[in-house]
């Protein structure tokens, strides 16, 4: 029972702070919102019994992402405020339009998934021999993933690459 | 679920209604916010780790995406001087 | 299982290897060798991509790798080698393009072999974890390289664009893949088949979700109909080498996915998201081919062109027979040739001040380059699908097969498709030959475009006349893909 309390609450903060993000009219506050975003939803990963993606969670999305997103905002200092210009409110309007009827179509799906109960399984978990959960993922990571994982520095790298010579004034 | 799909869509309509790049590219980080609580919500249920394994890659991309794309931005803002999408119109149809 | 990866796995991922360990060597070269030494570092990247080719031809038969990450079987093999042999005419075509634009070769090989790298893991791979950072890998890289020439900006906007589009689209593609992983419990998609095959899931709204999802976030990268939006103004604002290969690379890339995807992980899902693909194919065909009869600039022309190309592939997967897979690897083999060539051409009337890709560049090109001008007719005739080129007998190939699965108005929607086409390819060649008003650029040629050019062209005519040796290796590789996945897909 805590235990949904503290979801359902957390949840409201994860969708509240979303709504935020999206709809504040000044960049350096949406990006702060986004991390208080990213933090709640780190404490998420805490409730859904995930500690290590919740560390990760905080060191490189609330610590690198976004301290790279305020750096840009700082170096693209706006000096109008970019909606000011005609109304894109029909546009606006439509999309709201849209956006319930997704969620409701969502939701009803959502709901429908949890009424039946236990989805079926045919796979059953491939936990490594190791107890917790940091040593679970860090064996899976290891073992079964270790090559997306070599591959996932190459990608690193060429994103390390790329945004050097994005960024560089001149060559 | 419900969750992730609220957060989902709150992302899409971000990507769809604002006009501010920067603001577009958080939106998507929102929509990646959402898939990891998707994976982390179903490793939690299917009691498989794997899920996470998955989000760890996902936030991984996240960043090299952030990089990538804010250098972008940066090279974008520097000939244009607007982060403004309208404004975006050198090539039409 | 086995814990780790063994011995055996690296063997396997050879090519792989040598291919990263390529690219970073172009790197370090980069920083040894003196500036400017871009012809140094264009041969370093040909001998990379040479190797990595013999590489190759190493090992056959099916294996999977790595746990079941990564799939080394002829399918693979088949879209490796069109990866390999596009990237390696990109660089040719690059070379000089990249002197006149003044741009730092280094990282653009760097970058160039590090998209290949991201396709060949994405043609591999049969997990949706390696497929994700496969695509990544190669959707990042190419994000850097629309955006290179960064004075440029048409290049700037292309690739905010892009980029803005691409992320969207991977977190939709993610979503739905997170779906997928949450119904059936693993990532691997040859496990997850036979799980949506129960009846329980099968009728699930959240499997049907995450198809749709999935489709669309793929609909983004192959650019079919109604994501489409980004590819005429990436193609027209990316530097043309990145152009080309953008449009034959990650699409082939991405054609190997979707088969990946949907006919080895969710043919239990198969009238679902056969519905939805023949609504794209016929809705990307038609749209496609009309919006090109306006352009008047040839790189947007050909990108609309290119549109309309990926309609015409996905009939094949609409099919869904191993008729129409082998089909659909044909086609793209010989897409890549056109395509490539089509570029090519562009790129020698690249000048100091002149882009040449404005249709009034090309006119009378006949009588200042005879031998551009009929490289640049073969391939028109050849996107148009005319005997004897080689396109004639992709579009053969992929309208008997849909005839075959009985989808006889999906093919007459092709021809009709193919029939409108024929109007802008050869609204071009009346430029080229029959106009004679000298304001068009004067091409100037080096031997490294007079290389990528002849490859193209030869490659064009030789399917063209001999389509044999292709069709057989084509119909090999379809087989190999999935045995669940084609038996399962047969009406």
């Amino acid at each position: 029972m805590g235990q949904a309390i503290a979801f359902y609450t957390l949840a409201a903060f994860i969708l509240g702070f979303a709504v935020l993000v999206v709809s504040t009219k000044d960049t350096v506050h949406s990006v702060l919102f986004l991390v208080l975003d990213f933090l709640f939803v780190a404490a998420l990963y805490v409730l859904l019994g995930a500690p290590f993606l919740a560390a990760i969670q905080v060191l490189v999305y609330a610590g690198g992402i976004v301290v790279l997103y305020l750096f840009v905002v700082m170096l693209v200092n706006l000096k109008r405020p970019p909606e000011a210009h005609q109304d894109p409110h029909r546009r606006t309007k439509l999309g709201f339009g849209l956006a319930v009827a997704v969620l409701l179509e969502l939701g009803a799906i959502a709901t429908y998934g949890m009424t039946r109960t236990g989805s079926p399984l045919v796979v059953p978990g491939t936990n490594g021999p190791l107890p917790g959960n940091t040593e679970q993922v860090g064996w899976l990571l290891y073992t079964s993933y270790l090559i997306p994982f070599e591959i996932a520095s190459m990608l690193l790298l060429v994103a390390m690459i790329g945004a050097i010579v994005l960024a560089k004034r001149e060559l | 679920m419900l969750l992730s799909a609220a957060l989902f869509i709150i992302g899409v309509i971000g990507v769809m209604v604002r006009r501010n790049i920067i603001i577009i590219f958080m939106s998507i980080e929102l929509i990646l916010n959402a898939v990891n609580i998707n994976l982390v919500a179903f490793s939690a249920q299917l009691q498989n780790n794997v899920g996470q394994v998955f989000a760890i890659f996902v936030v991984a991309v996240a960043a090299a995406e952030a990089a990538v794309g804010l250098g972008i931005i940066l090279a974008f803002y520097r000939n244009k001087e607007t982060v403004n999408i309208d404004e975006m119109n050198l090539m039409k149809w | 299982m086995p814990a780790g990866v063994s011995l055996r796995d690296f063997y396997y991922l050879l090519p792989e290897l040598v291919l990263t360990g390529g690219a970073l060597l172009v790197l370090i070269a980069d920083v040894l060798l003196p500036r400017r030494s871009g012809h140094a570092l264009a041969w370093i990247t040909l001998l990379v991509l040479a190797a990595t080719l013999a590489s190759l031809g190493t090992f056959s038969g099916t294996h999977e790798v790595a746990h079941g990450l990564i799939a080394v079987d002829e399918f693979a093999l088949f879209f490796k080698v069109v990866f390999l042999v596009s990237a390696a005419v990109t660089v040719l075509m690059s070379v000089r393009y990249l002197e006149i634009e003044g741009a730092s070769p280094g990282e653009y090989y760097f970058l160039i072999l590090c998209a290949t790298l991201g396709m060949m893991i994405l043609a591999g791979g049969i997990d949706l974890i390696t497929i994700f950072i496969g695509l990544e890998t190669m959707a990042v890289s190419f994000y850097i390289l629309v955006g290179f020439i960064k004075p440029n900006q048409k290049s700037n906007e292309a690739a905010v664009k892009y980029f803005l589009l691409g992320a969207f689209s991977l977190g939709i593609l993610l979503y739905g893949m997170s779906l997928l992983y949450g119904l059936s419990g693993t990532t691997n998609l040859r496990v997850m088949a036979p799980v949506f095959f129960g009846p329980e899931t099968r009728h699930d709204p959240r499997l049907i979700l995450a198809v749709m999802l999935v489709v669309a976030g793929v609909g983004f990268k192959i650019a079919a109909v109604p994501f489409h939006m980004w590819a005429p103004d990436v193609y027209e604002g990316a530097p043309t080498p990145v152009t080309a290969f953008l449009s034959v690379g990650s699409k082939a890339a991405s054609f190997a996915m979707i088969l990946r995807i949907f006919l080895e992980g969710l043919p239990a899902m198969v009238h679902d998201w056969q519905i939805l693909f023949e609504a794209l194919a016929i809705v990307t065909m038609t749209v496609g081919n009309l919006a090109a009869l306006t352009q008047t600039n040839l790189k947007r022309m050909l990108a609309y062109s290119s549109i309309a190309h990926a309609g015409y592939i996905l009939i094949g997967l609409v099919a869904g027979t191993p008729r129409g897979v082998s089909a659909m690897l044909i086609y793209l083999f010989i897409y890549t040739f056109m395509q490539l060539g089509a570029f090519t051409v562009i790129v020698l009337m690249r000048r100091r001040d002149v882009v040449g890709d404005e249709l009034k560049d090309f006119s009378g090109l006949h009588f200042r380059h005879p031998y551009a001008a009929f490289a640049m007719l073969l391939f028109m005739l050849s996107l148009g699908g005319i005997p004897p080129t080689a396109g004639f007998m992709g579009k053969f190939w992929l309208f008997s097969a849909a005839i075959d699965a009985h989808y006889y108005w999906l093919a007459v929607i092709g021809v009709l498709n193919s029939a409108v086409s024929l109007y802008y390819y050869i609204r071009l060649v009346v430029f080229m030959y029959l106009k004679k008003d000298a304001t068009g650029s004067e091409p100037s040629t080096t031997p490294a475009l007079t290389v990528a050019l002849a490859i193209a062209v030869v490659a064009t005519i030789y399917i063209g006349i001999y389509p044999r040796v292709l069709f057989e290796i084509a119909e090999a590789s379809a087989r190999t893909l999935g045995v669940v996945g084609i038996t399962a897909a047969l009406p």
